[in-house]
């Protein structure tokens, strides 16, 4: 495990920038989460690191060694594909097998079988040792995919949504268990997600990527409720940040031009009288969507109260977010 | 009972099937007499009506892979006991073996030709081929219509200018020469053919296996090379069918010494009378390999292009 350092990374594809000018620190047994809306150059910058995409300009350092015109297996980095790719021809175990038995790692025959036993233990794949890669599930492809990194000890995990396609158990399972190799073993993670709560529970820092940029780098709490601008304070958090115009709160006229506010942000009884229009039961949760002077606003319904639709409350913000004109975080 | 829509019913089956057998019971009566032609007698051969039941005979044979002298009555009474069946056959002719014929020797030109070009054209086809599919070559594009370009026309067009150059060179006549002429004909089919089933294999493959430790090279030979098998296999069997059957380049350039079987077959009709059932036999000899490579190479055309196990 070791710490990877990003200073000025960029990659541009034609006239299209996919990553500008990234810096970032990954340190030493962190657990770091890439969030972005697609297309924002998170695949690219697990690519850059892994060293399949060649940077335009700027340098990766692995443990402190500038690695940029080492070949991807000199790096000794593991990857799980955003689109899973196991070697078709191979048998699951043998798929698994593979890594450690590259010319670089060349594990003794023993070994090999216990890591694979252990790794198919964790994610469950025991039963399907056996099967060609082809004979698989989407999900079990998946869980293959991220076996075949996890059989290795390498300087750096990079994994492009490695949860995406399992099931909601499964999924809160491994997500406990990739927490655990990071706590446990110490090893560090680059981790691609579009999931709140895997980003919420595993990091130790966040990444907010927007075109290409790190908009913001810091602990996930940090990121949650300090986000620099309104694209990334609605990366984190559900049900979504609500964004409003200031004027709207007698409070908060004249703070900012635009104030966010999440659940806990706001407070029902007295102040703007808000419509109910709907109300959505999530189980864990309940969401009253709201409408304020024809904006609409979406929050829980308060602990001790049950709304109805149609009812009108009073909403009143408290301590929420303000934003500026284009968008950045007045402090 | 239910089924796939895509299944075709008990009845489409049938009539396909029985198509397909029809068909196939049509191509195959040539090749069945040829086959049946080479195991009868001379005059059984020439006979009329033909004949379909008939008393099995190696002597086209024995006459295949023998020359023979004829000899007196009195000389033959002469003669030790016959050694072999060979030898029996041929006396009951009036003959004795001479010795053997050409026949080995130019099959063996054959083999060395057919199969010492068609590995080298697969060899270089594949290395070829990776590299269009997968960096950028300046100029790619043109490099590979020129390429193609090589086969618009007949490459018996060029036969001229080959044979002048071959003499020059001292290549005429020789396995090399062959095996070199063979290789750039098929070339061009080769690299083209297997472009197209090198591209169909996803990228993702080998990134995986340089993330997993491997070089570029180890990851072609173990992951691209099993996965392009398909496009190996049926490239391979196209360019040994075409350098096999070759014949104008094989009458022009060869005589002796590296004489394939094709030009050797029709001078058999020369030596000694129409001797069908030898030439049967030589066609039946030439036809095998190539259908036996086939058959080899089945599971691999049959097993079809594995895709799949990337999520697209
Ligand atoms: N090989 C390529 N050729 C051309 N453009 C590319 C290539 N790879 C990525 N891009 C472009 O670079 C940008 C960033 O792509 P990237 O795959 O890194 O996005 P992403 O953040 O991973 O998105 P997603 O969440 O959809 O996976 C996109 O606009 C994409 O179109
Ligand atoms: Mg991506």
């Amino acid at each position: 495990m070791a710490e990877v350092v990003l200073s000025g990374l960029s990659k541009s594809f034609g006239n299209k920038i996919a990553v500008a000018d990234i810096d970032m620190r990954i340190d030493d047994g962190s657990f770091v989460v890439l969030l972005g809306p697609t297309g924002a150059g998170k695949t690219t910058t697990l690519r850059l690191i892994s060293g399949l995409e060649k940077a335009d300009a700027g340098t990766v350092s692995i443990k402190g060694r500038i690695v940029d015109h080492d070949t991807p297996a000199m790096r000794d980095v593991a990857m799980v594909f955003q689109q899973y790719s196991l070697y078709p021809h191979l048998t699951v175990r043998d798929n698994l097998a593979f890594p450690l038995r590259s010319p670089i790692l060349k594990t003794p025959k023993k070994e090999i079988e216990e890591k694979i036993a252990q790794v198919a233990e964790v994610l469950r794949i025991k039963d399907k040792l056996d099967n060609r890669a082809t004979e698989l599930s989407g999900g079990e492809m998946q869980r293959v995919s991220i076996g075949r990194a996890l059989v290795r000890d390498p300087t750096i995990y990079l994994m492009d949504e490695p949860l995406s396609s399992l099931d909601a158990r499964l999924r809160a399972d491994l997500r406990i268990e990739l927490k655990r190799i990071q706590a446990d073993l110490g090893a560090t993670l680059l981790y691609v997600t579009h999931d709140q709560i895997e980003a919420m529970t595993m990091a130790t820092h966040v990444g907010v990527l927007q075109d290409g940029r790190l908009v913001q780098f810091g602990s996930p709490r940090d990121v949650y409720e300090r986000p620099n601008s309104i694209d990334v304070a609605g990366r984190l958090g559900l049900p979504r940040i609500n964004i409003l115009p200031a004027d709207l709160f007698p409070a908060t006229r004249g703070k900012g031009h635009r104030i966010g506010l999440r659940p806990e942000h706001i407070r029902f009884g007295d102040g703007q009288p808000a419509l109910v229009k709907r109300i959505e039961h999530l189980g864990d949760q309940i969401r009253v969507h709201l409408e304020i002077e024809g904006h609409a606003l979406v929050c829980l319904q308060p602990r001790l109260r049950s709304l109805s639709v149609g009812e009108r409350i009073g909403v009143q913000p408290i301590d929420p977010l303000f934003f500026d004109e284009n968008g950045n975080r007045r402090a | 009972m239910s089924h796939s829509i895509t299944d075709a019913t008990l009845r489409q089956k049938t009539i396909a099937g029985t198509l397909v057998i029809l068909y196939a019971s049509i191509t195959m009566v040539p090749l069945l007499w040829i086959f049946m032609t080479g195991f009868k007698t001379p005059p059984d051969s020439i006979s009329y009506p033909p004949k379909i039941v008939y008393q099995p005979s190696l002597e086209g044979y024995v006459n295949l892979f023998t020359t023979r002298t004829r000899v007196s009555p009195e000389k033959l009474a002469e003669l030790p006991p016959p050694k072999n069946f060979a030898e029996e056959i041929v006396r009951n002719r009036e003959m004795v073996i001479a010795g053997p014929s050409k026949f080995g020797e130019r099959f063996l030109n054959s083999i060395i030709i057919g199969f010492g070009s068609t590995f080298l054209s697969i060899f270089l086809g594949t290395l070829a081929a990776y590299a269009f599919s997968r960096f950028s070559i300046p100029l790619a594009d043109d490099l590979l219509f020129f390429i193609l370009s090589t086969r618009m026309m007949p490459p018996i067009a060029v036969a001229i200018p080959i044979f002048l150059m071959y003499r020059q060179l001292g290549l005429s006549d020789t396995h090399l020469g062959m095996i070199l002429l063979y290789t750039a004909v098929n070339i061009s089919l080769a690299v083209w053919l297997l472009k197209g089933f090198i591209d169909e294999i996803p990228r993702e493959y080998e990134e995986a296996a340089l993330i997993d430790g491997y070089t570029r090279f180890q990851a072609f030979y173990k992951v691209v090379l099993p996965q392009a098998a398909t496009g190996i296999a049926s490239t391979a069997i196209f360019c040994l069918i075409f350098a096999w059957n070759e014949y104008a380049f094989a009458v022009l350039l060869t005589s002796g010494t590296a004489q394939t079987a094709p030009p050797f077959i029709p001078t058999i009709i020369g030596v000694g009378g129409l001797d069908w059932p030898a030439v049967a036999a030589g066609a039946t000899l030439f036809l095998l390999p190539v259908m036996i490579f086939t058959v080899m190479l089945r599971k691999h055309l049959l097993r079809g292009i594995t895709f799949g196990a990337v999520r697209k």
